[in-house]
């Protein structure tokens, strides 16, 4: 900034603007940071040290009471959008393998006649997931749980990749295609339901949802009773818990029906 | 003396153009987001349109008015040509190639994040480096208002800068540090996350990264209306400026209390603590002081003009005003929006009062109210009085430009009241689909209609601004008398080196950015419970 006459550290204009700037700073310091969280009523603050740390928002365990620890076994896996993209081909072929274990309820394509979910094509990260959960206790299935238990990490990556890999089918739903219900466009704002199709497919996908497209009704269906009544917990946040415990018996019904007659994302409806 | 006037139009067509877009958009969105339409079913077209919405109306439109009218104000002002011109046309370049490369993305769906980027969303790299190259163009302007000040300064030494030229280069002084914060946060934050060099954010920090520019964005848009106020309606309405060192006392401490106060957007945030929300707040508040006496300077002003026209009594003089010039006008309903507007900001800025109106339809009416209203009618007010001396064609439809401005303002009037009053009843902003139908939601219906409304009104008004300034290229050339500005009742001969640079106030201004953005900012990034996975838009579509 050019200054014909550069000003000085003793020109009254220098001395009384800093002077109040610096006054309002400390007054407002000292009554944000210490005369403010004293004074509240409900203040936990044990002193005046604790109280400034407060204001200024050190995270900070608090000294008082440890937090509340869940009494069950909570997801371990991290969602990210980039999870397991570009799997090598090798990958892929000893996913191949260890898959036949799984054909029997999954279907050898990959896409179910047992109500189960179908597998071919869906996210990788997805797949990964639910067997992390399933082996680490935070999800629990009579007949999914042993099989997850030998698996090892690369075991899981694999059987990942190579499902997603396998070319998405149409299933079998003689309904044919069903409009889209208020739950899965709208959701419901005033119960705080997203809807459906803004994760799981029909508006968008996001990072960890499974699509839903062409799995069994009664599949979705006793996923989302299971998770209103807490019987399975391990979805993060509790998204989709706080989600099924508002959804109405005619929602969940309306909603399983839909995506079961909808055709796997990518697949034209005519190819069936 | 106006050499540049190519540079200074292609700014303001700029502006004006990408402004219609957005104007058209933000019109549709009312419209088939009230009970006027059914939903159209699909959030993701309301969220793009939003997004289109806000990166034109906040970085664009406002950056090229303030770049050209800045442009126009050195050469007339100062009497000297642009030092610069080529350099002010790569800067110009800039901001269009950086608005048509964050804008394609947009419309693909590939940057569906809103404008104030919302981490962990993360969208197309185009779209943040498209704002980056917008933000590197508006530094070469600021970069050019400081050497043409400072050659001036060289060749009239001793002399006080005039006030448009002082006011100005305030603002880009303000621009630059402020759209540090943002940058701070594409460049090291989003960008390498966008681009794929890693996946996960430090969100909490991002956020007060963005606070840092979100609110002295506000008076870098509001500089240019506030310019127009203090030299262009004294002149238009034949009157002369109440006070030289109020408007630079005005000036200064925008530069000084706009920029430290951005955490009072993030009073809902938990990761920042709640000392420094006050002390944020506490800084808010000064704000209104240069806003105070501004509006005591400009009524101050106005009076002159209102008695030297013959006007007598405690009112007499309000009669006398030319109520008939635009700018007389636009600056009326500007000063009235301003008024409502500014008294909504001091519920906003304060810590308790906010969390009763915090991320509802109140806020959305705020800004839209302030910046939309307020500032905007005076970016048509700046083109009205400019226009004809860049084009040599005088703007002959006077009441073509009266009727514009009536409709403007009683558009964002019939828009904003109600956006504020349901967001009272506690309707949240930033959502597409609303179930009107609902007992709980069926009183904010007729309101969202009225707005709706007053959106069309606005579109109507924008259509007749264009039809003004279209007519103006029809006329027939005429001459035109050299562009000046208003001049104080008492000029001063010699001003105090403070009040005549910018060194001590941009000391303050740092030092306060120090104070109350250093400790919250090195906190949150040693903090690693704050990294979160980002959350690709269309990753797995």
């Amino acid at each position: 900034m050019s200054q014909e006459t550069p000003l000085s550290l003793k020109d009254p204009w220098v001395v009384r603007s800093v002077a109040v700037v610096a006054a309002i700073f400390i007054g407002a310091t000292i009554l944000g940071f210490v005369v403010f969280p004293l004074a509240q009523p409900t203040a936990r603050a044990s002193g005046l040290w604790d109280a400034i740390c407060s204001a200024a928002g050190i995270a900070r365990e608090p000294t008082s009471q440890k937090p509340i620890e869940p009494n069950f076994t909570v997801s371990p896996a991290v969602m990210t959008s980039d999870m397991l993209r570009g799997a090598d081909a090798d990958s892929i072929g000893r996913g191949a393998t260890l898959a036949q274990q799984c054909a029997i309820c999954h279907g050898p394509t990959g896409v179910s006649r047992a109500d189960s979910p179908n597998l071919a094509g869906q996210y990788p990260a997805v797949i990964y997931k639910e067997l992390q959960d399933f082996q680490a206790g935070a999800r629990v299935n009579a007949i999914m749980t042993p099989f997850a238990l030998h698996l090892s990490n690369q075991d899981m990556i694999d059987l990942a990749s190579y499902y997603a890999y396998l070319p998405r089918l149409p299933a079998y739903h003689p309904a044919g295609v069903l409009p889209a219900p208020r739950i899965v466009i709208n959701g419901a704002p005033l119960r705080n339901i997203a809807p459906c199709g803004a994760c799981h497919g029909a508006l968008d996908n996001k990072a960890g949802s499974p699509w839903l497209e062409g799995q069994s009704a009664i599949y979705i269906k006793s996923q989302l009773e299971a998770f209103a009544s807490d019987e399975r917990r391990n979805d993060i946040s509790e998204q989709m818990r706080n989600i099924a415990r508002r959804l109405t018996p005619q929602e969940i019904e309306e909603a399983a029906q839909y995506y079961a007659s909808q055709p796997s994302p990518g697949v034209q409806s005519g190819a069936r | 003396m106006l050499n540049s006037r190519r540079l200074i139009l292609a700014h303001f067509w700029l502006a004006f153009l990408v402004f219609g877009i957005a104007l058209v958009l933000g019109a549709w969105q009312m419209f088939i987001r009230s009970p006027l339409h059914t939903w159209i079913s699909d959030p993701e077209w309301y969220y793009r349109s939003v997004t289109a919405h806000g990166t034109i109306m906040g970085y664009v439109f406002p950056t090229l008015i303030a770049m050209g009218f800045g442009y126009a104000i050195s050469e007339s002002s100062l009497g000297q040509p642009l030092i610069g011109p080529r350099w002010a046309w790569a800067g110009f370049g800039l901001v269009l190639v950086g608005t048509v490369t964050a804008i394609i993305p947009v419309s693909l769906g590939r940057a569906t994040v809103l404008y104030t980027f919302y981490p962990p969303l993360i969208g197309n790299p185009f779209y943040y480096i498209g704002v980056v190259l917008v933000v590197v163009g508006s530094w070469i302007w600021v970069a050019l208002m400081s050497i043409n000040l400072r050659a001036w300064k060289k060749a009239n030494p001793g002399r006080p800068v005039p006030l448009p030229m002082f006011a100005n280069v305030a603002g880009s002084y303000l621009w630059a540090w402020t759209a540090v914060g943002a940058a701070l946060e594409l460049l090291l934050q989003l960008i390498p996350v966008a681009l794929g060099l890693t996946s996960t954010i430090n969100v909490g920090l991002a956020r007060v990264f963005f606070s840092w520019t979100l609110h002295a964005i506000v008076y870098f848009w509001l500089i240019p209306t506030y310019i127009a106020y203090y030299t262009i309606l004294p002149r238009a309405i034949g009157g002369k400026i109440y006070s030289d060192t109020m408007m630079r006392l005005a000036f200064i401490t925008f530069l000084v209390v706009a920029m430290p106060i951005g955490i009072h957007h993030t009073f809902g945030d938990p990761q920042v603590g709640a000392g420094f929300k006050f002390v944020h707040s506490t800084f808010t508040a000064l704000v209104a002081l240069p806003t105070l006496i501004t509006v005591f300077t400009i009524c101050a002003s106005v009076e002159i003009a209102g008695r030297l026209r013959g006007g007598r009594g405690l009112f007499g003089w309000l009669a006398a005003l030319p109520w008939n010039n635009p700018i007389m006008l636009a600056s009326a309903f500007s000063f009235v929006m301003l008024g409502f507007g500014g008294a909504g900001g001091l519920i906003n800025m304060s810590y308790q009062l906010d969390a009763t109106v915090h991320n509802t339809q109140w806020v959305t009416g705020h800004f839209h109210l302030i910046f939309a209203g307020a500032i905007a009618i005076m970016y048509f007010a700046i083109a009205y009085d400019l226009w004809p001396h860049l084009t040599g064609r005088a703007l002959a439809d006077v009441a073509l430009m009266r009727a514009q401005l009536w409709l403007w303002f009683v558009g964002m009037v019939v828009t904003t009241f109600p956006w504020h009053w349901v967001g009272i009843l506690g309707m949240p902003r930033r959502m597409a689909y609303f179930d009107y139908s609902s007992p709980m939601l069926s009183a904010t219906a007729f309101p969202v209609e009225i707005s709706a409304f007053g959106a069309i009104i606005l579109l109507a008004s924008g259509v007749l601004f264009f039809a003004v300034l279209l007519r103006g290229e029809a006329a027939a050339r005429t001459q035109t008398e050299p562009y000046r500005f208003a001049t104080a009742v008492h000029p001063p001969a010699v001003v105090p080196a403070a009040l005549n640079g910018f060194g001590l106030w941009i000391a303050l201004m740092v030092g306060l950015t120090i104070t109350n953005y250093g400790y919250p900012i090195l906190e949150l990034a040693t903090q690693p419970g704050g990294v979160v996975p980002a959350v690709y838009i269309g990753a797995q579509r």
